[in-house]
């Protein structure tokens, strides 16, 4: 089959995010020809997507830069497959093939929300805290809705703020993690200024709103018309409340997205993509940086990004410069990390009726017999329906200790005649 | 071992290993199962497509392939729902006026050998599969062959060997094996008055000088989303026994199976001197190419996965069923390469009818290990 010949860089970065963008940026500032491509329409990533009505300032001021160092974007461009250490290949929107090949590649791949499975998370009406506020900035109308955020995480608290401000009444935040956790985090921001700053701006913005701790949603009821009628949830002392609502964003904060990094071999550390202080991953020439790389938030994302991005432009000595701003931000996401730690009473979230893979209709109980993803798929077909294991998989991560299935090309689903065409590198690692 | 064993230790729960613990355990003899993962999850069973054929390439290949099909068939009643069992039939598609003589006599060798066939033309193989290119010439339409999942039917039939009285170790890799004896890599040591190797790809290693020829032959599949009636007949290319049995280092051909709930499995290919587990994207886009050139409306239907699996392949594609030489207590079943799924009831019939001293209702003799001292001495 004849084959166009691949889009040639120096430094590929896939994902536009904010670790992506400093990549890229930092990567075009040391003379490297850069290609990032992002599978969304546009740049910014889950973070800094783009509302219907304005893109994100930060976002904006990045890519302007990146437009004056001349970096190709790839927008609406998803990848699906990779060989070592730089041959991608991705299908842009009208599903047509498009090959990368460049000496290094950056994956700032970002970040998934954490879904657990509890009764009732199915029904319309429930959405992912993150998947609803990029609805509303897709022009979903929520004024007047009672909506409930339940879940963990500061995402929830920017989600509250943002539907808020478009006029749904927020019924009640509930973060399942303990108030004395988040108050110690709370306490560590002294020396952050930027940070304590977009704290009490949400505290503002949220003055008002029920929040409880320590609870957390373990049903949500169907009305007669089958929609999201009411919420049950439960208090770390067993108590239990219910609510009417009409709309409910859960979360249960961000699983890093590594199927990328273990398609192209590089090693994992717990959920994360292991990585050094340069960033560079197992496998020689991908680097990653950002969620991908370990959840940290925006600002730990900018400067992995810009390490990453002078790495992969084997400016080493730049890369360096940034390390102590990097052990400053790591310190913080590990912080994070500890004060939203996931309670264990959430592994009894789903009962044995409790559908788990949504693709495949697979209910808890069907794993009970199974000890790990690859066995569990195998035998009840769990995780090989068209998300391949993206919903289910960290969620069986937290339940069940299940370690990521293997991966295998293509990445999403994309049509035949996309692998029909060879990548130009053939696999030849060892 | 001339009298009829009382114990029994069969290394490897694919489809093969569980076929032979449900033939033994319900002989009377009390098995034990040994596997290096958990049943079905590992090696060909559970890789492979599971399509059940009778397979014409060599007098000896049709008697496994239609034993095999017709224990799947007598078992029908007995196949729960997870085993996704359907009788979509095969059609064999022939490309041009040479590929449809071809398919005429394959008609007359089924037609001895009491499996219906039909030979159809052009005009009826686009009825029969609308979404074929035009210009094919026509096929060959067997009926009676049919689907399942392997890795749920060798559970089923390891639940078959529990239930008459068979025990399960699971993760528990072999390391050596001898006349009635295994070696498990805890140390345990198990004996028994017969042991039999079905460990695929992975027999050779463990009997080292029987003179067993047995290599993976890799082979790719890719999984399409949900398209029901895309399909309707498991299709391959009349070329395909070229491909497979042929002594090229590399081959592809046409064969995409419709699975019940709408999904399709497109192979196939053949990679000898490859143990890379990884996807050779090479000869995926060539095995691909192949399935739109048939099916040009596949072009635009969407890819879920691919993967590799390894078929144990021997020289003559024969299997290897029977007691290694001077090792009464110490047997082998496999090197069924593509058809394994097909012929693991006929190979447990085998095996369990020589073992109990019952006349098998084909001669085991070209399947027998005897072969590979011939080949040896020959060599």
């Amino acid at each position: 089959m004849a084959d166009a010949s691949p889009m040639r860089a120096d430094v590929i970065v896939v994902g536009a995010g904010p670790a992506g963008l400093a990549a890229a940026h930092a990567a075009a500032t040391d003379g490297a020809r850069v290609v990032v491509v992002d599978e969304n329409p546009e740049t910014g990533g889950q973070i800094w997507r783009a509302s219907h009505r304005a893109p994100h300032p930060r976002a904006r001021a990045l890519l302007a830069q990146l437009e004056r160092d001349g970096v190709t974007t790839l927008r609406g461009t998803t990848v699906f497959d990779a060989v070592p250490p730089g041959s991608l290949r991705a299908v842009d929107a009208g599903g047509h093939s498009v090959a990368l090949e460049a000496p290094a590649i950056v994956l700032a791949t970002g970040a998934t929300e954490l879904l657990l499975p509890f009764p009732g998370w199915t029904l319309p009406g429930v959405f992912g805290a993150g998947g609803l506020q990029a609805m509303v900035k897709g022009g979903l109308d929520v004024a007047g809705r009672r909506v409930l955020l339940a879940g963990s995480g500061p995402l929830l608290l920017a989600v509250a703020a943002a539907l808020r401000r478009s006029g749904a009444r927020i019924v009640a935040l509930v973060e399942q993690a303990d108030r004395r956790a988040v108050r110690r985090l709370a306490g560590t921001l002294w020396n952050r200024p930027a940070k304590l700053g977009q704290a009490a701006a949400l505290s503002v913005r949220l003055c008002g709103v029920p929040r409880h701790h320590a609870t957390w949603p373990v049903r949500a009821h169907a009305g007669g018309d089958g929609w999201l009628r009411a919420v049950t949830l439960r208090g770390a002392d067993g108590s239990e409340t219910t609510l009417d609502v009409d709309l409910l964003g859960v979360g249960f904060g961000l699983a890093p997205a590594t199927r990328l990094a273990q398609l192209l071999g590089c090693e994992l550390d717990g959920d994360r993509v292991a990585t050094d202080d340069l960033l560079r991953t197992s496998v020689p020439g991908v680097h990653c940086a950002g969620e991908a790389a370990g959840i940290g938030g925006v600002d730990c994302a900018l400067v992995e990004g810009a390490i990453a991005g002078h790495s992969a432009a084997r400016r080493d000595d730049l890369a360096l410069r940034a390390r102590r701003r990097l052990r400053r931000e790591r310190g913080f996401a590990a912080a994070l990390a500890d004060a939203f730690a996931l309670r264990p009473e959430l592994r009894e979230l789903p009962t044995s009726d409790t559908v788990v893979c949504r693709c495949e209709d697979v209910a808890y109980g069907a794993l009970a017999d199974h000890r790990d993803a690859h066995d569990a798929k195998l035998a009840t077909r769990c995780g090989m329906g068209p998300c391949q294991g993206r919903i289910c998989g960290p969620a069986l991560r937290f339940l069940r200790d299940w370690a990521a299935d293997r991966v295998r090309p293509p990445l999403v689903p994309v049509p035949m005649a996309a692998l029909r065409e060879t990548l130009a590198t053939t696999d030849s690692t060892p | 071992m001339t009298s009829v064993p009382r114990t029994a230790v069969i290394v490897g729960a694919g489809i093969v290993g569980a076929a032979c613990a449900d033939a033994l355990a319900t002989s009377g003899v009390a098995v034990r199962v040994v596997e290096r993962e958990r049943p079905g999850t590992a090696g060909a069973t559970a890789a492979g497509m599971g399509h059940i054929l009778v397979l014409d390439d060599s007098p000896a290949q049709i008697a496994l392939t239609k034993l095999g099909r017709e224990l799947w068939d007598a078992r029908a009643d007995r196949w729960p729902t997870r085993v996704e069992r359907h009788v979509c039939g095969t059609l064999w598609v022939a490309a041009d006026d040479e590929e449809l003589a071809g398919a005429r006599q394959r008609a007359e060798v089924y037609e001895r050998w009491g499996v219906a066939s039909r030979v159809v033309d052009a005009d009826e193989l686009r009825l029969l599969e609308p979404n074929l290119r035009g210009g094919l010439a026509g096929g060959l339409l067997v009926p009676g062959d049919s689907v399942v999942y392997p890795p749920n039917a060798a559970r089923v039939l390891l639940d078959a060997a529990v239930s008459a009285g068979a025990a399960v170790v699971e993760r528990a890799p072999v390391t050596a094996v001898g006349d009635g004896w295994a070696e498990l890599a805890d140390g345990t040591r198990l004996e028994a008055d017969v042991v039999v190797v079905a460990a695929g790809i992975a027999t050779p290693r463990l009997v080292p000088g029987s003179g067993l020829s047995i290599v993976p032959k890799k082979g790719h599949l890719a999984i399409t989303d949900r398209y029901p009636g895309f399909v309707r007949h498991q299709l391959v290319e009349l070329g395909y026994l070229k491909s497979a049995h042929g002594a090229v280092r590399q081959s592809v051909a046409f064969n995409i199976q419709p699975r019940p709930n709408g999904q399709m499995l497109l192979g196939s290919s053949r990679q000898l001197d490859d143990d890379d587990p990884r996807v050779d994207r090479c000869i995926l886009a060539a095995m691909v190419a192949r399935g739109i050139d048939y099916l040009p409306r596949l072009a635009a239907l969407s890819v879920l996965r691919t993967w590799v699996g390894f078929r144990p392949a021997t020289p003559d594609n024969l299997p290897v069923v029977g007691p290694l030489a001077d090792r009464p207590g110490l047997w082998v079943a496999t090197g069924h390469e593509g058809v394994g799924i097909t012929t693991s009831l006929a190979t447990a019939r085998l095996v369990a009818d020589r073992l109990c001293g019952r006349e098998p209702p084909i001669d085991p003799g070209p399947y027998d290990t005897s072969r590979l001292r011939e080949a040896s001495t020959h060599a």
